[in-house]
């Protein structure tokens, strides 16, 4: 991994870069031994955990009395098993798998679509929607739980993964991440091209839209499956214990009085694989999506 | 649909004159109908949902709270504001106030200061730049409640690596689970765990775009690394700063994974045996489905978000007033430091 990467790190807006950071430095020009032993010890501070983790749940719970294990034992696979044994897994993943692509597909399908029309279409009430979508994105999801709950229950979906996979169909945030991307990334004229070729509205959508929003399709589509894998709250209370999803699986293991460690870590170490494989694959995304929604933030 | 055909239809100009009207064919009008209408059918999938998901429950939850409603029973008579007097003189509420308060600051202000120094030393001509970012990065993409079980189980008392370490300097063993203090440090250290890395690559791209000759010439002037990353950095980076601060913010005060998971033996996951570290979300969850007190958990959530935008309400005023005065003495190091170059020549 060199610094020649940044080109790919940063897809989405190369041209606004100001002075860019191939080579140049801020403060310090000169990164010291100070600012790479800070960088190390960050590096420990973010892995040990997840390597300590792999230790305690590759050994037995006696491992965990070391003062500071570094090598993992034999036991990875045999406390896997009793974690499978002890929760319905496979059953979770594909749930956590099932509900965070068809929530992904809708947030992304929706968002780009209404992010178009705000970004590139002149409509009455344009500027009114949009503060309105702006100003619900600080509504905390909290907030609504109870009264979805009691509609969830008179529609009889308690318990369903439709419960779970309703409420998030849409959010305020994909949206405004869209239309804030799309207002820049599309030329009025080249809509305008589409439009004086024959090209209906739906058509320019899917010629013109789509192409130039892929970028942030996919920086939106991996941040909307991250937060719906994650989520613990509402899963919890929608959701029995027999028909779980990864993170509520998760938390039934810890439940009871005595609680054996080495088995609720090679839990989360099992549980924490996927993600870490689509951060391996799409660390750089994430990187450069979190940088771009702050500077348009 | 060839174009040739499309071309003339789709170009005709807004009809000015109304004889013009008439003579427009089905498909002109089409064209037309089309233009007006898409805009609406494109916004109108995430209006229509977000009114069912978002909006109805916001306002279904103001109806709740004003009635007697019970899990089971549901929706009795009509009680005005008792829901919210019985929460306001309820001390459970306040102590889950007070511990969602203090893990808030424990997690938000360290939070905010190393993601600074991350970010300051990412803002640099290193080697393996990409490697570091994504060091940091790591934390982010393990779940929350892996996180509360993986430091739930390094601070257990008895033998968890916490106590282990604290051992090695000499320390008597930490109660972190029945301590009051002690536990909200453990539960803010998950969260500053789990979020640091993030909020310092949001800082870096806001760093990355300061001016470079900013901080040649104020290297020039002699300012030190220090005295730049104060007087140059955290100043062109306020409104991300801001930014970040209110959603942490946003975050921090509705902590509930953490809590509910951190000791789950000794009060089937309430927060603790003598609700030590209950947050506002976790007795929000308490009140709705161990007490099944509907009306009185939608007072909570209200008062919950009164908070929320409180909080943010102070922190953007405060955040603003810090930076706008920073940025005044520049501007006056500036002038004086100019003015005195011009009485040198």
């Amino acid at each position: 991994m060199t610094g020649i990467t940044d080109a790919r790190a940063f897809p989405l807006r190369p041209a606004k870069r100001k002075g860019g950071d191939a080579g140049n430095a801020g403060i310090g020009s000169k990164p010291g031994f100070l600012s790479y032993g800070i960088l190390l010890a960050v590096l420990l501070g973010s892995a040990y955990p997840l390597w300590w983790s792999f230790v305690v749940g590759s050994g037995t719970n006696a491992t965990r009395a070391e003062t500071f294990p570094l090598i993992p034992g034999g036991n990875f696979f045999a406390n896997a098993s009793q974690v499978l044994g002890a929760i319905p897994f496979w059953q979770a993943l594909g749930n956590s798998l099932i509900v965070s692509s068809i929530i992904t597909v809708s947030v992304v399908t929706f968002s780009t679509l209404a992010g178009y029309a705000f970004a590139k279409l002149r409509f009455r009430g344009r500027d009114g929607l949009m503060i309105f979508v702006i100003a619900t994105m600080a509504i905390p999801t909290q907030l609504g739980i109870i009264p979805l709950f009691i509609v969830m229950r008179e529609l009889g979906w308690t318990g369903e993964l439709g419960a779970v996979i309703v409420p998030t169909l849409v959010t305020a945030f994909g949206v405004f991440f869209m239309r804030q991307y799309l207002v820049d990334v599309i030329p009025d004229e080249l809509i305008e091209a589409a439009r004086v070729d024959g090209a209906n509205q739906i058509r320019t959508f899917i010629n013109v839209a789509i192409p130039a929003a892929r970028p942030a399709m996919a920086i939106l589509a991996l941040f909307t499956f991250m937060m719906a894998w994650t989520d613990y709250l509402w899963p919890l209370i929608v959701l029995d214990p027999t028909n779980p999803t990864l993170q509520t699986a998760l938390g039934q293991l810890q439940s009871g009085y005595y609680v054996d460690y080495s088995i609720v870590l090679a839990g989360a170490i099992l549980s924490t694989i996927p993600l870490l494989i689509l951060f391996i694959v799409a660390g750089r995304q994430l990187i450069s999506g979190i940088m771009q929604g702050a500077v348009k933030g | 649909m060839t174009s040739t055909l499309d071309r003339p239809d789709l170009a005709v100009p807004a009809p000015k004159r109304p004889a013009t009207r008439e003579r427009l064919t089905w498909r002109q009008r089409l064209g037309r109908f089309d233009v007006k209408a898409s805009p609406y059918a494109y916004i109108s999938p995430f209006f229509v949902l977000f009114g069912l998901t978002g909006l109805f429950p916001l306002v279904y939850t103001l109806v709740v709270s004003v009635h007697e409603w019970e899990l089971l029973q549901g929706q009795g008579e009509f009680v005005g504001l008792e829901n919210f007097a019985n929460v306001l003189q309820d001390r459970f509420f306040w102590n889950s106030i007070f511990n969602t308060l203090s893990i808030f600051l424990l997690s938000t202000v360290p939070q905010i200061a190393m993601a600074l120094v991350i970010a300051a030393v990412l803002d640099q001509a290193l080697k393996a730049r990409t490697f570091w970012r994504m060091s940091v990065l790591l934390p982010y993409v393990v779940t929350p409640v892996a996180v509360a079980l993986i430091f739930s189980s390094m601070f257990n008392e008895a033998d968890g690596l916490a106590n282990n370490l604290v051992g090695l300097l000499g320390i008597e063993p930490i109660q972190w689970k029945h301590d009051t203090l002690a536990s909200h440090i453990a539960i803010a250290t998950m969260v500053n765990w789990r979020w640091t890395g993030y909020n310092a690559l949001i800082l870096l791209a806001a760093m990355q775009a300061v001016p470079r000759d900013l901080h040649e010439s104020a290297a020039i002037d002699g300012a030190g690394t220090a005295r730049r990353f104060f007087s140059i950095t955290i100043p062109s980076i306020r409104p991300t700063l801001i930014f970040v601060i209110i959603t942490a913010t946003i975050g921090g005060l509705q902590i509930f994974a953490e809590p509910k998971l951190f000791d789950v033996s000794s009060a089937g996951g309430i927060g603790g045996y003598d609700r030590q570290f209950q947050t506002t979300v976790l007795y929000l969850w308490e009140m709705a489905f161990f007490r099944q007190n509907f009306g009185e958990a939608a007072a909570i959530a209200w008062l919950l978000f009164l908070l929320i935008v409180g909080i943010g309400l102070i922190n953007f005023f405060i955040s603003k007033r810090i930076a706008t005065a920073e940025g005044r003495v520049i501007k006056k190091r500036t002038a004086k430091r100019l003015a005195t170059k011009e009485v040198g020549k």
